[in-house]
Protein backbone atom coordinates (compact mmCIF):
# COMPACT_ATOMS: atom_id res chain seq x y z
CA UNK A 1 0.00 0.00 0.00
CA UNK A 2 3.14 2.48 1.06
CA UNK A 3 4.66 1.56 -2.50
CA UNK A 4 1.05 1.92 -4.66
CA UNK A 5 0.63 5.54 -2.57
CA UNK A 6 4.51 6.64 -3.39
CA UNK A 7 4.31 5.37 -7.23
CA UNK A 8 0.97 7.10 -7.73
CA UNK A 9 2.60 10.28 -5.95
CA UNK A 10 5.99 9.69 -7.86
CA UNK A 11 4.07 9.36 -11.24
CA UNK A 12 2.00 12.35 -10.90
CA UNK A 13 5.16 14.65 -10.05
CA UNK A 14 7.08 12.86 -12.56
CA UNK A 15 4.44 13.91 -15.39
CA UNK A 16 4.46 17.45 -14.22
CA UNK A 17 8.15 17.66 -14.19
CA UNK A 18 7.84 17.96 -18.09
CA UNK A 19 4.51 19.96 -19.05
CA UNK A 20 3.03 21.01 -22.14
CA UNK A 21 4.30 24.81 -22.49
CA UNK A 22 0.84 25.65 -22.48
CA UNK A 23 -0.40 24.52 -18.80
CA UNK A 24 2.75 26.02 -17.75
CA UNK A 25 1.53 28.74 -14.83
CA UNK A 26 4.13 31.00 -15.41
CA UNK A 27 3.54 33.01 -11.94
CA UNK A 28 4.55 29.12 -10.46
CA UNK A 29 7.71 29.25 -12.76
CA UNK A 30 9.09 32.56 -11.50
CA UNK A 31 7.71 31.55 -7.95
CA UNK A 32 10.23 28.16 -7.87
CA UNK A 33 12.97 30.30 -9.47
CA UNK A 34 12.87 33.10 -7.31
CA UNK A 35 12.22 30.67 -4.22
CA UNK A 36 15.04 28.72 -5.04
CA UNK A 37 17.44 31.62 -6.02
CA UNK A 38 16.54 33.36 -2.50
CA UNK A 39 16.76 29.86 -0.42
CA UNK A 40 19.89 28.72 -2.11
CA UNK A 41 21.92 32.00 -1.65
CA UNK A 42 21.06 31.96 1.95
CA UNK A 43 22.06 28.47 2.63
CA UNK A 44 25.29 29.63 1.17
CA UNK A 45 25.69 32.49 3.27
CA UNK A 46 25.22 29.98 6.22
CA UNK A 47 28.15 27.56 4.79
CA UNK A 48 30.08 29.82 3.34
CA UNK A 49 33.58 30.66 5.58
CA UNK A 50 34.44 33.71 3.64
CA UNK A 51 32.99 36.66 4.69
CA UNK A 52 33.20 38.37 1.25
CA UNK A 53 31.46 35.70 -0.38
CA UNK A 54 28.82 35.58 1.92
CA UNK A 55 28.33 39.15 1.44
CA UNK A 56 27.81 38.37 -1.89
CA UNK A 57 25.68 35.15 -1.67
CA UNK A 58 23.43 37.94 0.82
CA UNK A 59 22.88 40.45 -1.98
CA UNK A 60 21.69 37.47 -4.34
CA UNK A 61 19.38 36.32 -1.72
CA UNK A 62 18.06 39.46 -1.07
CA UNK A 63 18.02 40.40 -4.54
CA UNK A 64 15.72 37.60 -5.24
CA UNK A 65 13.36 38.18 -2.36
CA UNK A 66 12.54 41.55 -3.75
CA UNK A 67 11.52 38.98 -7.01
CA UNK A 68 9.21 37.40 -4.61
CA UNK A 69 7.63 40.67 -3.50
CA UNK A 70 7.02 41.53 -7.02
CA UNK A 71 5.41 37.92 -8.05
CA UNK A 72 3.26 38.47 -4.54
CA UNK A 73 1.75 42.27 -5.73
CA UNK A 74 4.05 44.49 -3.46
CA UNK A 75 5.82 45.82 -5.99
CA UNK A 76 6.36 48.92 -3.63
CA UNK A 77 7.42 46.65 -1.23
CA UNK A 78 9.99 44.62 -3.50
CA UNK A 79 11.22 48.19 -4.76
CA UNK A 80 12.43 49.27 -1.18
CA UNK A 81 13.72 45.86 -0.99
CA UNK A 82 15.64 46.57 -4.00
CA UNK A 83 16.69 50.06 -3.32
CA UNK A 84 17.15 50.24 0.72
CA UNK A 85 18.34 47.07 1.70
CA UNK A 86 20.57 45.62 -1.51
CA UNK A 87 21.30 49.34 -2.57
CA UNK A 88 21.79 50.87 0.77
CA UNK A 89 22.29 48.34 3.67
CA UNK A 90 24.53 45.89 1.69
CA UNK A 91 26.45 48.69 0.24
CA UNK A 92 27.26 49.46 3.91
CA UNK A 93 27.54 45.76 4.83
CA UNK A 94 30.41 45.40 2.18
CA UNK A 95 31.95 48.80 3.69
CA UNK A 96 32.26 47.23 7.09
CA UNK A 97 33.61 43.95 5.63
CA UNK A 98 36.18 46.01 3.07
CA UNK A 99 37.27 47.91 6.75
CA UNK A 100 37.99 44.97 8.59
CA UNK A 101 39.01 42.29 5.62
CA UNK A 102 42.51 41.57 7.58
CA UNK A 103 43.69 38.78 6.12
CA UNK A 104 43.37 36.72 9.42
CA UNK A 105 39.59 37.54 9.76
CA UNK A 106 38.84 36.73 6.40
CA UNK A 107 37.87 32.94 7.10
CA UNK A 108 37.33 32.70 10.73
CA UNK A 109 36.24 28.86 11.12
CA UNK A 110 34.23 27.69 13.26
CA UNK A 111 34.43 24.12 14.96
CA UNK A 112 32.61 21.07 13.99
CA UNK A 113 30.96 20.59 17.28
CA UNK A 114 29.78 24.07 17.04
CA UNK A 115 28.59 23.49 13.47
CA UNK A 116 26.85 20.10 14.10
CA UNK A 117 24.85 21.47 17.25
CA UNK A 118 23.54 24.57 15.30
CA UNK A 119 22.46 22.19 12.33
CA UNK A 120 20.63 20.04 14.87
CA UNK A 121 18.90 22.85 16.51
CA UNK A 122 18.16 24.87 13.21
CA UNK A 123 17.13 21.54 11.42
CA UNK A 124 14.62 20.84 14.46
CA UNK A 125 13.76 24.75 13.77
CA UNK A 126 12.66 24.16 10.48
CA UNK A 127 10.71 21.12 10.90
CA UNK A 128 8.28 23.11 13.57
CA UNK A 129 7.99 26.19 11.01
CA UNK A 130 7.24 23.70 8.20
CA UNK A 131 4.43 22.08 9.77
CA UNK A 132 3.20 25.88 10.55
CA UNK A 133 3.49 26.64 7.36
CA UNK A 134 2.52 23.89 5.49
CA UNK A 135 -1.17 23.57 7.98
CA UNK A 136 -1.89 26.99 6.24
CA UNK A 137 -4.55 26.80 3.64
CA UNK A 138 -2.99 26.10 0.50
CA UNK A 139 -3.87 26.79 -2.84
CA UNK A 140 -6.05 30.09 -4.43
CA UNK A 141 -8.52 29.00 -6.26
CA UNK A 142 -7.34 29.92 -10.37
CA UNK A 143 -9.44 32.76 -10.97
CA UNK A 144 -10.89 33.84 -7.86
CA UNK A 145 -8.87 36.99 -7.68
CA UNK A 146 -8.74 39.42 -11.13
CA UNK A 147 -5.72 41.50 -11.54
CA UNK A 148 -5.52 44.23 -8.65
CA UNK A 149 -4.78 47.81 -9.02
CA UNK A 150 -0.92 48.77 -8.15
CA UNK A 151 -0.24 48.99 -4.39
CA UNK A 152 1.68 51.63 -4.04
CA UNK A 153 -0.30 54.67 -4.44
CA UNK A 154 -2.94 52.97 -1.19
CA UNK A 155 0.59 52.40 0.81
CA UNK A 156 1.74 56.20 0.25
CA UNK A 157 -1.38 57.42 1.07
CA UNK A 158 -1.81 55.08 4.50
CA UNK A 159 1.69 56.22 5.31
CA UNK A 160 0.74 60.14 5.21
CA UNK A 161 -2.59 59.16 7.67
CA UNK A 162 -5.23 58.88 4.37
CA UNK A 163 -6.87 55.40 3.71
CA UNK A 164 -7.90 54.83 0.20
CA UNK A 165 -8.10 51.17 -0.17
CA UNK A 166 -11.20 49.25 0.62
CA UNK A 167 -10.78 47.21 3.96
CA UNK A 168 -10.61 43.56 3.11
CA UNK A 169 -13.91 41.29 3.10
CA UNK A 170 -15.12 40.47 6.28
CA UNK A 171 -12.50 42.77 7.95
CA UNK A 172 -14.36 44.22 11.16
CA UNK A 173 -11.90 47.41 11.23
CA UNK A 174 -14.21 50.00 8.82
CA UNK A 175 -13.38 53.28 9.88
CA UNK A 176 -9.40 52.39 10.03
CA UNK A 177 -6.80 55.62 10.15
CA UNK A 178 -3.88 55.35 8.52
CA UNK A 179 -0.09 54.98 9.40
CA UNK A 180 0.98 58.51 9.99
CA UNK A 181 2.23 57.63 13.61
CA UNK A 182 4.12 55.11 12.96
CA UNK A 183 5.57 56.87 10.14
CA UNK A 184 6.78 59.50 11.84
CA UNK A 185 8.08 57.55 15.24
CA UNK A 186 9.79 56.03 12.53
CA UNK A 187 11.66 58.89 10.98
CA UNK A 188 12.90 59.96 13.66
CA UNK A 189 14.34 57.36 14.86
CA UNK A 190 16.22 56.66 11.64
CA UNK A 191 17.46 60.36 12.26
CA UNK A 192 18.44 59.67 15.57
CA UNK A 193 19.76 55.94 14.85
CA UNK A 194 21.87 57.82 11.62
CA UNK A 195 23.06 60.27 13.87
CA UNK A 196 24.19 57.94 16.68
CA UNK A 197 25.84 55.27 13.94
CA UNK A 198 28.19 58.72 12.43
CA UNK A 199 29.22 59.44 16.17
CA UNK A 200 30.10 56.35 17.24
CA UNK A 201 31.71 55.25 13.92
CA UNK A 202 33.74 58.44 13.46
CA UNK A 203 37.49 59.01 13.25
CA UNK A 204 38.68 59.44 16.72
CA UNK A 205 41.42 62.43 17.07
CA UNK A 206 43.94 60.28 19.24
CA UNK A 207 45.76 61.42 21.85
CA UNK A 208 48.46 58.45 21.63
CA UNK A 209 49.53 57.37 18.11
CA UNK A 210 48.19 53.77 17.24
CA UNK A 211 50.50 51.14 18.27
CA UNK A 212 50.60 50.45 14.01
CA UNK A 213 51.99 54.26 13.81
CA UNK A 214 54.31 53.87 16.83
CA UNK A 215 56.04 50.74 15.45
CA UNK A 216 56.52 52.60 11.95
CA UNK A 217 57.69 55.80 13.55
CA UNK A 218 60.37 54.30 15.19
CA UNK A 219 63.69 54.21 13.38
CA UNK A 220 64.97 50.28 13.66
CA UNK A 221 67.81 49.81 15.86
CA UNK A 222 71.42 49.53 14.79
CA UNK A 223 72.90 48.41 17.82
CA UNK A 224 71.75 46.49 20.98
CA UNK A 225 72.26 49.65 23.01
CA UNK A 226 70.21 52.21 21.15
CA UNK A 227 67.11 49.02 21.36
CA UNK A 228 67.72 49.15 24.67
CA UNK A 229 67.21 52.97 24.88
CA UNK A 230 64.14 53.26 23.20
CA UNK A 231 62.32 53.00 26.20
CA UNK A 232 63.72 55.34 28.31
CA UNK A 233 63.70 58.07 25.77
CA UNK A 234 60.20 58.13 24.97
CA UNK A 235 58.52 61.70 25.28
CA UNK A 236 56.38 61.79 28.47
CA UNK A 237 52.97 61.75 26.90
CA UNK A 238 53.33 58.90 24.45
CA UNK A 239 53.65 55.61 26.83
CA UNK A 240 56.64 53.23 26.34
CA UNK A 241 56.52 51.34 22.88
CA UNK A 242 54.03 47.92 24.09
CA UNK A 243 54.36 44.21 22.89
CA UNK A 244 50.85 43.89 22.58
CA UNK A 245 48.67 45.40 19.67
CA UNK A 246 46.08 45.22 21.78
CA UNK A 247 47.00 48.36 24.02
CA UNK A 248 46.48 52.24 23.77
CA UNK A 249 43.50 51.64 21.57
CA UNK A 250 41.22 53.72 23.73
CA UNK A 251 39.81 57.23 22.59
CA UNK B 1 -5.22 5.73 0.92
CA UNK B 2 -5.85 9.38 0.45
CA UNK B 3 -4.28 10.17 3.92
CA UNK B 4 -0.95 8.73 2.63
CA UNK B 5 -0.73 10.25 -0.49
CA UNK B 6 -1.52 13.48 1.00
CA UNK B 7 1.66 14.52 2.40
CA UNK B 8 3.50 13.60 -0.29
CA UNK B 9 1.21 15.36 -2.67
CA UNK B 10 2.07 18.35 0.18
CA UNK B 11 5.84 17.41 -0.49
CA UNK B 12 6.11 17.47 -3.77
CA UNK B 13 4.64 21.06 -4.87
CA UNK B 14 7.26 22.30 -2.01
CA UNK B 15 10.03 20.77 -3.89
CA UNK B 16 9.51 22.25 -7.00
CA UNK B 17 8.45 18.94 -9.39
CA UNK B 18 4.67 19.63 -8.78
CA UNK B 19 2.83 22.91 -8.88
CA UNK B 20 4.23 24.54 -12.35
CA UNK B 21 1.04 24.41 -13.78
CA UNK B 22 -0.46 26.52 -10.71
CA UNK B 23 -0.07 29.30 -8.61
CA UNK B 24 1.71 29.24 -5.57
CA UNK B 25 -0.09 29.80 -2.59
CA UNK B 26 0.28 31.51 0.90
CA UNK B 27 2.11 28.51 1.89
CA UNK B 28 4.69 28.00 -0.25
CA UNK B 29 5.67 32.21 0.58
CA UNK B 30 5.74 30.88 4.54
CA UNK B 31 8.00 28.15 3.44
CA UNK B 32 10.54 30.08 1.91
CA UNK B 33 10.18 32.46 4.97
CA UNK B 34 10.76 29.59 7.21
CA UNK B 35 14.20 28.64 5.62
CA UNK B 36 15.17 32.17 5.31
CA UNK B 37 14.53 32.56 8.95
CA UNK B 38 16.33 29.14 10.11
CA UNK B 39 19.37 29.99 7.72
CA UNK B 40 19.87 33.55 9.88
CA UNK B 41 18.94 32.17 13.21
CA UNK B 42 21.98 29.68 12.19
CA UNK B 43 23.81 31.64 11.05
CA UNK B 44 24.22 33.86 13.71
CA UNK B 45 24.79 31.05 15.96
CA UNK B 46 27.65 29.82 14.05
CA UNK B 47 29.39 32.56 12.53
CA UNK B 48 32.57 33.66 14.57
CA UNK B 49 32.57 37.03 12.27
CA UNK B 50 30.81 40.03 13.65
CA UNK B 51 29.77 41.30 10.11
CA UNK B 52 28.40 36.89 9.22
CA UNK B 53 26.01 38.10 12.81
CA UNK B 54 24.79 40.75 11.33
CA UNK B 55 24.31 39.10 7.99
CA UNK B 56 22.34 36.46 9.99
CA UNK B 57 20.10 39.55 11.46
CA UNK B 58 19.11 40.80 7.89
CA UNK B 59 17.73 37.45 6.87
CA UNK B 60 16.35 36.43 10.00
CA UNK B 61 14.62 39.99 9.39
CA UNK B 62 13.98 39.21 5.26
CA UNK B 63 12.67 36.03 5.90
CA UNK B 64 10.15 37.98 8.48
CA UNK B 65 9.25 40.10 5.79
CA UNK B 66 8.30 37.35 3.20
CA UNK B 67 5.67 36.25 5.51
CA UNK B 68 4.27 39.41 6.14
CA UNK B 69 4.17 40.16 2.41
CA UNK B 70 2.61 36.70 2.02
CA UNK B 71 -0.03 37.28 4.28
CA UNK B 72 -1.05 40.73 2.90
CA UNK B 73 -0.82 39.69 -0.75
CA UNK B 74 -4.48 40.12 -2.68
CA UNK B 75 -2.95 37.47 -4.76
CA UNK B 76 -2.44 34.78 -2.43
CA UNK B 77 -4.85 33.89 -0.03
CA UNK B 78 -7.83 31.21 -1.30
CA UNK B 79 -11.71 31.42 -1.35
CA UNK B 80 -12.45 32.80 2.38
CA UNK B 81 -9.42 33.38 3.91
CA UNK B 82 -8.71 36.90 5.20
CA UNK B 83 -5.80 38.76 3.87
CA UNK B 84 -4.57 41.50 6.45
CA UNK B 85 -4.60 43.78 3.21
CA UNK B 86 -2.47 46.87 3.13
CA UNK B 87 -1.03 46.39 6.86
CA UNK B 88 1.08 43.67 5.95
CA UNK B 89 2.93 45.64 3.16
CA UNK B 90 3.24 48.64 5.44
CA UNK B 91 4.71 46.30 8.31
CA UNK B 92 7.27 45.81 6.20
CA UNK B 93 8.27 48.50 4.71
CA UNK B 94 9.20 49.28 8.24
CA UNK B 95 10.92 45.93 9.14
CA UNK B 96 12.88 47.28 6.18
CA UNK B 97 13.69 50.38 7.19
CA UNK B 98 14.26 49.31 10.86
CA UNK B 99 16.88 46.59 9.44
CA UNK B 100 18.42 49.38 7.79
CA UNK B 101 18.97 51.38 11.00
CA UNK B 102 20.06 48.84 13.19
CA UNK B 103 22.88 47.94 10.28
CA UNK B 104 23.89 51.02 10.29
CA UNK B 105 24.51 51.09 14.71
CA UNK B 106 25.54 47.58 14.31
CA UNK B 107 27.92 48.32 11.85
CA UNK B 108 29.26 50.85 13.73
CA UNK B 109 29.54 49.01 16.94
CA UNK B 110 32.01 46.86 14.95
CA UNK B 111 34.11 49.00 13.01
CA UNK B 112 34.75 50.76 17.12
CA UNK B 113 35.40 47.09 18.36
CA UNK B 114 37.44 46.47 15.47
CA UNK B 115 39.63 49.83 16.41
CA UNK B 116 40.38 49.13 20.32
CA UNK B 117 40.81 45.46 19.50
CA UNK B 118 42.51 44.84 16.46
CA UNK B 119 39.99 41.93 15.48
CA UNK B 120 36.28 41.22 14.62
CA UNK B 121 35.93 37.67 16.28
CA UNK B 122 33.35 37.81 18.75
CA UNK B 123 34.74 35.65 20.60
CA UNK B 124 37.17 37.89 21.71
CA UNK B 125 34.82 40.22 23.08
CA UNK B 126 34.96 38.88 26.48
CA UNK B 127 35.87 42.37 28.26
CA UNK B 128 32.56 42.19 30.35
CA UNK B 129 33.49 38.74 31.06
CA UNK B 130 34.21 37.56 35.43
Amino acid sequence: MIGAAVAVASTSCLGAVVPPLAVLDWHAVFFMLFAAAACGCALAVVLADNVVRMAFYLVLSLGATAGLFFLAGAEFVGAMQLMIYVGGTLVLLVFGVMLTAQAPFVSIKTSAGEKAVAGLLGGALLTLLLVAALSVEPWRRPGSVGPTEPSATPLGMALVGVRVDEPPAGSPAVGRSGYLLPFEIISVHLLVVLVAAAYLARAKRRKTPRPVEMVASVEPPVSVAEHAAIGREAPAGAPARSGSVLVGGGS
Amino acid sequence: MTAMIAPVAWVCPVFGLGPLGHPPGVSHYLVVGAILFVCGVVCMATKRNALGVLMGIELVLNGANVNFVAFASPWLQADGARSIGLDGQAIAVFVIVLAAAEAAVALAITLNFYNNHATVDVDRADDLKG
